[in-house]
């Protein structure tokens, strides 16, 4: 029942269920794999089950309901909650409780939507395992040796453990898709600007989106639907009018439209055979559909990690200055007396508040972007990656005068065992691999479950479609899964 | 110039000068910009730089700044965009300002000022560029409790300044002034800016140094920039003393701007003097960049010819215009015009109304402004319309009265709703026919002939005794009229 959000719904409409019972059996199933898996940071029965309760009485009382109402969605810690914690799985903000709430939760609570609690990530949404969280690991439901992937790990392993149908994460360079794909659920990273941003806390400013995480093409859309929108408090929304997206997805028939697949990704060293495999496959999934299918190149597409390594630090370290100890956040209260001697009381607080409050991925990257943006290295670093940037994004356009879609891998592997990676930064990088690109050109780009490989681990295909196409990438990912049953698998983990 | 004993010196100085717009509300959020609210009550999240908080522009501030650098000639490029300033300081809650790097609203401008050697002349002060920023907040450090205690009020975060660069063309502490006071007019009148240094409003850095000619070679002493300083005035005495340190230093230690770099030198206003606030200028390294939250701002054309066109008259030729038009002093115009826009209007109003504009403007200046000042109001609140005064002064003009009744009919329009006309009836205040006066004047001649003989014998200014008695025997005597009468009847008799 908990990995349909459409389901939900019409359990309540019939009176099969009250959002009391729903939110219950959330609860109770939250409770019961969070020792396993780990996907919160912070749950509050109370308080979930006295929203629930609202929205029955709305019910009750015959009030028009969200579209959302009495569906349980988690959230990512990076998103300002008034009535949670907002951690972003990181010591510096253990503590905090922001006074006010992100757009995107207003959105869920005017959707009716019961918040059941905020879920782990990377520090500051810095990783691709989860493994850099403060409030410890969060582990694959397919395998718990395993990670989900990251930074949105928790919001990806508490659908596929099946807590909630929904839940929202947020898409730096690959943190909806790469979870996603590693834990065999959809989601969404939006076109830049189509989600606002107001109340997302900030990694990497000019990269960052908040997105949609559900079993189906069908949950996501719906989602999308409830926090998409220009928003005057964030100035690089974009003002154009959310489309029906629902209305996307009536048909299977791809019949003339041009999907372009990027065979270059395939062939890259270390790019699992699996993985190489379910791309094929799907890209006859398509044609199947009616979909012509194109070989198409990304010519500087060996560029985006070193690109996107260069820009996403270089903002994060800005970002984060503001994380000094001296308004909010952590403040280190004993200072090390050798140090309060020589750099005085004031700068011997920020930097022991930082080195105490940040964890070792966060302050490298701070280190990194305070170096790249530094006066006589700016322009060798910084200012190359804009360049860089910008070829990037012409690629994009050029392939996007060829072909509707481009279909790809979102990972080179399935899901690796927690503590592989975790001590070689450069090989956690190369996780992002085929999902910065989106983020760099800003265009929207969807995960989709494409089988199992031999070990039963999730394998995932991405689409990516030009700026404000979010419809085309629903239109041909519902086909697919009317085609498939992949979206279907469940691990056997999994609470029914 | 040159000091008494020494060599030749030229001083160079350029001004950095941070204007606060006069916007409601802050540059990147609806929070008010009120001056002497308690600390930490006009703030956000945004101005509080709270995590997921973003910044979202204030249009007005960027009108502003257009206006302002059209007030000092500066072209407004198509394209600018905002930069993000990166230090640490617990008054800038973001650890980065958002400031302009390098495309600045305003670019390439000068301020004409009055020659100091020649009056009649003006010598051309270069701007280099005017940038938009958001302000810091305020560090208190209270020493007075004993602990080593700051606070921090975060009322004035994000409010919209635009830093005005000059280029170092300034060559005295008086060009100086007259270029802050020159600055400070056109940005008063032009409603950018209230321009107030008490309050912070217009904050003032000066770049000084020496060009010392020995024996026909140029040596330049290191440049240092002098900050704190919170009136004109002290800006003035600041660069003094700072010529004369400078000179001694140099004399004693001989060095040059090759040997020293950029200090940053705090002024003492009680002592009188500069003092060292850091002794090498640290090459700070920024780190600047584009902000990511906010999107570069395109300004067409229209937009600043728009601008261009509502600009209205600069004070320098609101002056001229008020002297050949009204026929005042250049003095009198410059006090009317200092006052600003909503004065200039009213004594245009009442000018024109009463056909005197000498009279208009000497009453502005005397019983208007007194007024004024008296009860703190406002020109656009005052009692007195402008249409009334120059209906009473047309009158004085044509000579219905003297300016003493015209006062007391202004004394009687300040308290009350009455037209000009209901005022003088419930005064009354009525003409007086000429034969009436002159039975008045040979009552008055009758019972004093000793000042027949006083103004036989040259002394005209007899009759003034006679002329106040004549004010209490008839309030509506003519003054002018009754001095008249008297000298005819004299003479004749
Ligand atoms: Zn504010």
């Amino acid at each position: 029942m908990l990995d349909s959000a459409q389901e939900v719904l019409q359990l309540q409409s019939r009176g099969d269920a009250t959002a009391v019972e729903i939110a219950t059996s959330a609860m109770d199933k939250i409770e019961a794999t969070q020792g396993s898996i780990n996907a919160f940071t912070h749950i509050n029965r109370e308080l979930v089950l006295s929203t629930a309760e609202a929205v029955d009485q709305k019910r009750r009382n015959g009030e028009p309901l969200g579209p959302l109402a009495g569906v349980p969605v988690a959230v990512k810690d990076v998103l300002c909650t008034r009535d949670m914690p907002t951690t972003c799985s990181s010591n510096m903000l253990r503590n905090f409780r922001p006074p006010y709430d992100a757009t995107v939760v207003e959105k869920l609570r005017e959707a009716d939507a019961i918040i059941v609690g905020k879920t782990n990530m990377d520090e500051f949404a810095m990783g691709a395992s989860t493994e850099t969280s403060a409030f410890g690991d969060t582990r694959n439901p397919w395998d718990v040796s395993r990670t989900p992937g990251g930074s949105s790990g928790g919001a990806t392993a508490c659908v596929a453990a099946g807590t909630v149908p929904l839940s929202l994460g947020t898409d730096t360079g690959g943190s909806i898709r790469q979870p996603s794909g590693f834990c065999g659920v959809t989601g969404l990273k939006p076109t830049y600007g189509r989600v606002s941003r107001y109340g997302l806390i900030a990694f990497a400013s000019s990269l960052d989106q908040v997105g949609p995480i559900g079993w189906s093409v069908q949950d996501v859309a719906l989602l999308l639907q409830c926090i998409a929108g220009y928003e005057p408090r964030d100035s690089t929304s974009l003002n154009h009018e959310v489309p029906d997206y629902q209305a996307a997805l009536q048909s299977n028939d791809l019949r003339g439209m041009k999907i372009g697949i990027l065979s270059e990704a395939l062939d890259v060293d270390g790019v699992d055979e699996a993985v190489r495999n379910a791309v094929l496959a799907s890209a006859e999934v398509f044609r199947d559909a009616g979909a012509e299918i194109i070989d198409i190149s990304l010519p500087h597409s060996k560029y985006w990690v070193p690109t996107y390594y260069v820009i996403a630090p270089s903002e994060a370290s800005s970002n984060l200055s503001r994380y000094d100890g001296a308004h909010y956040g952590h403040r280190a209260t004993q200072l090390a007396p050798e140090k309060s001697e020589s750099l005085g009381p004031l700068v011997a607080t920020y930097c022991q508040s930082r080195a105490e409050g940040f964890g070792a991925e966060v302050k490298r990257r701070i280190m990194v972007g305070t170096y790249a943006l530094s006066e006589g290295y700016a322009d060798q670093y910084y200012n190359q990656a804009l360049k860089a940037r910008r070829l990037i994004k012409g690629d994009y356009d050029a392939a996007f005068s060829q072909v509707d879609l481009l279909l790809g891998p979102v990972s080179p592997t399935p899901a690796f065992p927690l503590g592989e990676k975790v001590d070689d930064p450069l090989q956690m990088y190369l996780c992002d691999l085929f999902t910065v690109g989106a983020n760099l050109a800003g265009i929207p780009a969807i995960s989709l479950p494409a089988g199992k490989d031999a070990s039963g681990l999730p394998l995932a295909i991405q689409l990516q479609a030009p700026a404000l196409e979010e419809t085309r990438l629903f239109f041909a990912g519902a086909a697919y899964q009317a085609m498939t049953d992949f979206h279907k698998l469940r691990p056997d983990t999994f609470q029914p | 110039m040159t000091l008494s004993d020494g060599y030749p010196t030229e001083t160079i100085i350029g001004l950095e000068v941070h204007v606060q717009l006069k916007t409601q509300t802050k540059l990147f959020c609806s929070c008010s910009t009120r001056f002497g609210a308690p600390p930490n009550t006009q703030i956000c999240p945004v101005c509080l730089g709270l995590p997921g908080a973003l910044p979202v522009m204030n249009e007005r501030a960027i009108d502003l700044a257009i206006r302002a650098g059209l007030a000092i000639d500066c072209s407004i490029p198509p394209m600018t965009k905002w930069d993000r300033k990166q230090y640490f300081y617990p008054d800038l809650p973001k650890g980065y300002q958002i400031s302009q790097f390098d495309l600045p609203i305003c670019a390439d401008g000068f301020l004409d000022i009055t020659d100091e050697a020649d009056p009649v002349k003006t010598r051309r002060i270069g701007i280099i560029r005017a940038h938009l920023e958001e302000d810091a907040g305020k560090s208190m450090h209270d020493e007075a409790t004993g602990r080593s205690d700051s606070r921090i009020d975060l009322n004035r975060c994000g409010t919209p300044l635009l830093e005005i660069v000059s280029h170092p063309d300034l060559r005295s502490a008086s060009e100086a002034k007259e270029f802050l006071a020159e600055l400070k007019l056109r940005m008063t009148h032009l409603g950018v800016s209230d321009c107030e240094m008490q309050e912070g409003s217009l904050r003032v850095d000066a770049n000084v140094n020496l060009h010392i000619d020995v024996d026909g070679k140029k040596v330049a002493t290191p440049i240092a920039e002098i900050k704190n300083m919170n009136s004109f005035r002290a800006v003035e005495h600041a660069i003094e003393h700072e010529v004369d340190r400078q000179y001694d230093a140099w004399e004693e230690t001989g060095k040059t701007i090759e040997d020293e770099a950029k200090t940053t030198r705090g002024w003492d206003d009680a002592k009188g003097k500069t003092f060292l606030q850091r002794e090498k200028e640290e090459s700070a390294d920024y780190r600047y960049f584009p902000d990511p939250d906010l999107l570069p701002i395109r300004i067409p054309q229209q937009r600043v010819d728009e601008a261009k066109a509502n600009l209205g008259e600069l004070p320098a030729e609101l002056c001229q215009r008020l002297q050949t038009q009204y026929g005042i002093k250049l003095y009198d115009a410059n006090v009317i015009v200092k006052q600003g826009r909503e004065l200039i209007e009213y004594f245009e109003e009442a000018a024109t109304k009463s056909g005197d504009g000498k009279r208009t403007s000497s009453w502005i200046q005397q019983d208007v402004m007194r007024t004024l000042n008296e009860t703190q109001a406002n020109i656009g609140e005052f009692a007195v319309t402008a249409q009334q005064l120059g209906d009473l002064l047309q009158r004085v003009t044509r000579g219905d009265f003297d300016n003493a009744r015209a006062r007391d009919v202004f004394t009687h329009l300040l308290k009350t709703n009455d037209s000009v006309e209901d005022a003088i009836k419930s005064l009354g205040i009525e003409a007086v026919d000429s034969n009436e006066i002159e039975v008045l004047c040979r009552e008055l001649l009758d019972a004093n002939p000793q000042v027949i003989d006083d103004v036989k014998n040259g002394k005209q200014q007899a009759v003034g005794a006679l002329i106040g008695q004549a004010k209490k025997k008839n309030a509506n005597a003519n003054p002018k009229q009754v001095r008249e009468t008297l000298l005819q009847l004299i003479e004749q008799s």
